[in-house]
């Protein structure tokens, strides 16, 4: 039972990198940045839901769908204030602008919130469900935490392949000159699509704090990294690969920590990017990338 | 009244100026031919007429409005299109998707109603119409891009060098598509480097050197033209 305990729990974390490295890839796929503010935008919606619950009084899920509407805010003011103007700037100077940003966020949440982790309140207030006589203990929030993983998955692949704005997405994303051509404005789409990943980072934050009830400035920081990792590893800017190298990462750091040690998790999870990365450089659903000459 | 009027155009890439005071017209109607040798200015010329590049100082004005400022994801609307050189389609994207962008900001009705406009006209393109544009030959690639600029059902359609590295039955295939095209009513606008072929279907055309215009006629007059002959036609 343990094993399949540990494959529950793995899979559960795996949902919540996977949720944000969605946010990750989809970013990455049209506006072509690594936005490494991604993980700080999970810590603000953590607060934002923290504070709603616990100071506002609010219902939980009126504290999620605020916690949503603050970061999806947050991605489109960030993306205007400190991206938009490096449009056209070398990469590396967007890269470390994403750096900037997060240690922005990190440290205006410690002036805002402190420094005291916050014991966070799960949004779903359920008890566990004991299976095999209370063999198998199964919490709820891994369920949903599942649920909205493939629900979100599900979601984006139907808008990026039905929707007039998903596809014109994905023409952005391949070339955002001949898509001006066709009338999209490429502006407004990479505002969209910042909103769409800072969104899904809410949810990830609410998720993940839910299930690891510790809240500070810095919680975002690592789960931000090891979800833009899954990204890598499942090939960033596709959809599909996210969610398997999410869920893939989730499994293998749990099962790390059961059966080799917790110290080590961290570092055979980022050895496994190693090992991918050297077998295919494109990542496991990831297309080779032709040089534009 | 000149459906389109460009007057005096300067255009710089950082201190290069590559487009040197270029005047010319489009009327309604009219098949008019930018020719010139590579690097003469006449994409750049193109690519600021569709708003992809700023003009330093120079007028651009289209039905007796300036375009100077718009920017290019605007032109659609105003009824112009660009096939830009080297086709650049969607890869990624299938046939049915890139012909759906080409109307993006047309309803969906009238998207339905020209990609069967679209499709009568390239048959190829229906044959293929779930298939990724990565996978299309060349030749259906570059009526895939004429297919997505129709779709917005421009009023002028500019086309950036159609026939490049396309074989030359296809070339004239492509060229009788464009007069085809014209023919029901789009004004067109043609850069080529391939000048027998467009001074052929052309009404009129200009020689376009280093930057500058250098010369100017109907299409017929620069054929014979000598100049024209010896630089661009082969003797």
């Amino acid at each position: 039972m343990g094993f399949i305990s540990n494959l529950i729990n793995g899979i559960s974390l795996g949902s919540v990198y996977a949720i944000i490295a969605l946010g990750y890839t989809m970013v990455y796929g049209i506006a072509k940045m690594l936005n490494f503010a991604h993980g700080d935008v999970i810590m603000v919606g953590g607060y934002i839901c923290f504070i709603a619950m616990n100071n506002l009084g609010l219902p939980p899920l009126v504290a999620v769908l605020l916690s949503i509407v603050g970061c999806t805010c947050l991605g489109i003011v960030v993306e205007r204030l400190a991206y938009k103007p490096l449009r056209g700037a070398p990469s590396l100077a967007v890269l470390i602008t994403a750096i900037g940003v997060s240690y922005f966020l990190q440290n205006m949440a410690l002036l805002v919130w402190g420094a005291d982790p916050k014991a966070f309140r799960s949004v779903l207030d359920l008890p566990s469900i004991k299976l095999f006589d209370g063999q198998l203990t199964v919490s709820p929030i891994s369920i949903v935490t599942v649920l909205a993983c493939v629900a979100i998955m599900v979601g984006l692949t139907l808008f990026t392949t039905r929707t007039k704005m998903g596809k014109a997405m994905r023409a952005c994303s391949e070339d955002k000159g001949a898509a001006q051509l066709m009338g999209i404005n490429v502006d407004t789409t990479i505002s969209m699509v910042f909103a769409i990943g800072s969104g899904l980072a809410a949810i990830a934050g609410v998720l993940l704090c839910s299930t690891y009830p510790t809240l500070m400035p810095t919680t975002g920081s690592l789960p931000g990294i090891k979800a833009f990792t899954a990204a890598v590893i499942g090939g960033i800017g596709s959809i599909p690969g996210a969610a398997l190298g999410g869920i893939m990462l989730g499994i293998i750091e749990i099962f790390a920590k059961a059966y080799i040690g917790t110290q080590l998790a961290d570092a055979i999870v980022f050895a496994v990017l190693i090992v991918v990365l050297l077998i295919r450089p494109a990542g496991l659903l990831g297309k080779e990338t032709r040089e534009k000459v | 009244m000149a459906m389109l009027k460009v007057t005096d155009l300067n255009v710089y890439y950082g201190s290069i100026h590559a487009v040197k005071g270029v005047s010319f017209e489009v009327n309604q109607g009219e098949i008019v031919t930018l020719i010139g040798a590579n690097g003469a200015g006449k994409s750049t010329t193109l690519n600021t007429v569709a708003g992809l590049l700023k003009p330093r100082t120079g007028g651009i004005e289209f039905e007796g409005e300036s375009l100077v400022g718009v920017p290019a994801h605007k032109m659609v609307t105003k009824g112009i299109a660009l096939c830009p050189e080297g086709r650049r389609v969607f890869q990624d994207l299938t046939v049915r998707e890139n012909l759906e962008m080409g109307a993006f900001t047309r309803t969906d009705a009238e998207s339905a109603e020209m990609r069967k406009v679209v499709y009568e006209r390239f048959p190829r393109l229906k044959e293929r119409r779930n298939q990724r544009a990565g996978t299309l030959s060349g030749g259906e690639q570059q009526m895939l891009a004429m297919g997505r600029a129709l779709m917005s059902k421009p009023k002028l359609m500019m086309l950036d060098e159609p026939s490049m590295g396309l074989a030359p039955i296809l070339v004239q295939e492509i060229f009788d598509i464009i007069k085809a095209v014209n023919e029901m009513g789009t004004t067109v606008l043609l850069v080529e480097q391939n000048a027998s072929m467009a001074l052929s279907i052309a009404d009129r055309g200009y020689v376009l050197e280093t930057g500058r215009v250098v010369k100017t006629g109907t299409g017929a007059e620069l054929l014979v033209d000598d100049d024209v002959r010896k630089a661009y036609l082969g003797g």
